[in-house]
């Protein structure tokens, strides 16, 4: 098979100048004798599309774990990356968008990860290749595809049109959007109403939007006490750490929140920003902020890795390769999650080393890991200080074929504190440098 | 301390292997570790705010992990993360953090 890719123009990767200078050829992948400290016989070409949570853990780890044997380019259509995980704290104007943004110089800099800003369109999975919106080709033995949501605007009327969108934003990828819907926050006049509506389970982060609508009313509490959060779910209850969030609305944002389950958003009057149900009445607010239903990134579909109800896509477990497609691998929000495992930007993060060990193994000529073990560990800001937790540790089930939570781990923080707060502000610097640096 | 752990983990697969299991990782140790990177920090050196594992010593790790899951050490999170580890698991990681070279 023909191999192309766009060649790097990037300095010599530390790894491979440190083999040159040891005298031991040009990479690891020969495994010369007397080459031991190399230490990995990997070699291959790894392309990885989306340079999020999941997709850079998985092109830092490759290249850390091939001790620099695996070619590995990273598709990434943004400059920075921007972190949904913290962005509330923009929306409630504790933070700012610098706050949640971090190069990806680290990546070519650090570990030799090929870096291509540039948007996947196309994948042909029988010539095992990649189409890049820019014009460029690329030729991959393992494919990994971190591709995030896209929105699934056509399940929400009156929603499926740019002019409808720039008014009522959803602000679930963290960037401009965050940011916009901070200004319309700002704009508000006292006395106004903030509704946000949630989709039905599952979608990326959830408890993020009950998150968000503490930061929400802890900025109004402050600066405009006579406005309401208005909570439109779609579920029949609070998705996660219910009680916490719950007892924080009722203690610490008392007459600002009010939470209203079973609405499902059937529509919206973007003149009016008005949100429309099936069977409740209408709700009219100041500002409108709508999370739609989700589904995988759209090259998902393109690689024909959509295996679960039209919108995710099932792996194994054990290399989160696709159940149906062969060489591709899919991790993060965009996978048919297991029982108990959340669409979080920690849990993409675990995806991506479990990943990484397998494709690094497979392409050793060695079998994958296969007892995988994950975490989960996902921390709410419910002030500007404060936070409370949910956590899981995940194992391999040799007869379920999944991995599920380990019975009698994991848990609840017993209730919201500042020392949390800077576990979670600890978190955030922890694995923006372990994803990223 | 890397050699060692390869030993290991040849013993365990030749021990799997005799008994009809299929055969471990040769890399669980750093597998298993990876998992408690997220928070502590590539190879257990942390950013800052959580505690650097690398180059803490064996015993005193799988001591401080065998406190959080009895509940006699103090935590916010640790005492319902380590319940979701083995003992082989707690031993593997704490050999693999051990192995590692200390933040200056």
């Amino acid at each position: 098979m023909k191999r192309r890719g766009i060649e790097s123009s990037l300095p010599m990767p530390r790894r491979e100048f440190l083999t040159l200078a040891a005298g031991c050829g040009i990479a690891a992948t020969l495994a010369l004798p007397g080459c031991a400290t190399t230490g990995s016989k990997a070699s291959g070409r790894v392309v990885v599309i989306g340079g999020g949570y999941g997709g850079a853990t998985a092109a830092k780890y490759i290249r850390m774990w091939s001790d620099g044997g695996i070619d590995v380019t990273l598709v990434e259509p943004n400059p920075s990356f921007v972190s949904c995980p913290m962005s509330n704290l923009v929306v409630g104007g504790s933070r700012n968008l610098a706050f949640l943004t971090v190069g990806y110089d680290n990546l070519p800099q650090h570990h030799g990860v090929k870096l291509i800003h540039d948007t996947a369109t196309a994948v042909d999975v029988d010539k095992r290749t990649v189409r890049l919106a820019g014009g460029g080709e690329l030729a991959y033995d393992r494919l990994i595809l971190s591709p995030g949501i896209d929105f699934m605007w056509d399940q929400v009327t009156g929603l499926d049109n740019a002019g409808a969108q720039a008014k009522i934003l959803h602000a679930w990828k963290a960037g401009p959007q965050t940011v916009a819907l901070r200004r319309q926050l700002e704009a508000m006049p006292d006395g106004g109403v903030y509704a946000l509506s949630i989709p039905v389970a599952p979608f990326r982060c959830p408890p993020g939007p009950y998150e968000r609508a503490c930061q929400v009313a802890w900025y109004f509490k402050r600066a405009k006490p006579k406005s309401k959060v208005l909570i439109l779910d779609g579920n029949g209850d609070v998705t996660s750490k219910a009680a916490l969030f719950r007892k924080a609305w009722s203690d610490e944002y008392k007459g600002i929140v009010e939470y209203r389950a079973n609405h499902v958003l059937a529509g919206v009057d973007a003149a009016t920003t008005t949100a429309k149900f099936d069977v409740q009445d209408d709700v009219r607010a100041d500002v409108l902020n709508v999370i739609p239903p989700q589904r995988a990134g759209a090259i998902a579909r393109s690689a024909g890795v959509v295996t679960a109800n039209d919108r995710w896509c099932d792996v194994d477990f054990r290399t989160f390769e696709s159940v149906k497609v062969k060489y591709v691998h899919v991790l993060g929000d965009a996978i048919q999650v297991a029982p108990g495992m959340p669409k979080s930007g920690h849990m993409a993060n675990q995806h991506a080393k479990v990943c990484a060990a397998a494709v690094v193994a497979l392409l050793s000529g060695q079998p994958p890991n296969p007892t995988p073990v994950l975490t989960n560990t996902c921390y709410s800001m419910v002030t500007d200080k404060d936070s409370i937790h949910v956590c899981s540790v995940h194992q391999w089930d040799a007869e379920k074929k999944t991995v599920l939570p380990v019975p009698g781990s994991g848990g609840l923080s017993s209730a919201m504190s500042e020392l949390e707060g800077t576990y979670a502000f600890a978190w955030a610097r922890n694995i923006w440098a372990d994803t990223l640096a | 301390m890397r050699l060692s752990m390869s030993i290991a983990a040849a013993l365990l697969a030749l021990a799997a292997a005799a008994a009809g299991a299929p055969a471990p990782d040769a890399n669980l140790a750093r597998n298993l570790a990876a998992t408690c990177t997220n928070c502590h920090g590539t190879n257990g050196v942390s950013q800052g705010g959580t505690e650097s594992l690398a180059g803490m010593p064996r015993d005193a790790m799988i001591r401080k992990m065998q406190e959080f899951k009895s509940g006699t050490r103090p935590a916010t999170i640790m005492h319902q993360l380590s319940m979701g580890y083995t003992d082989e698991q707690i031993a593997f990681i704490a050999g693999w953090f051990a192995a590692q070279k200390a933040p200056r």
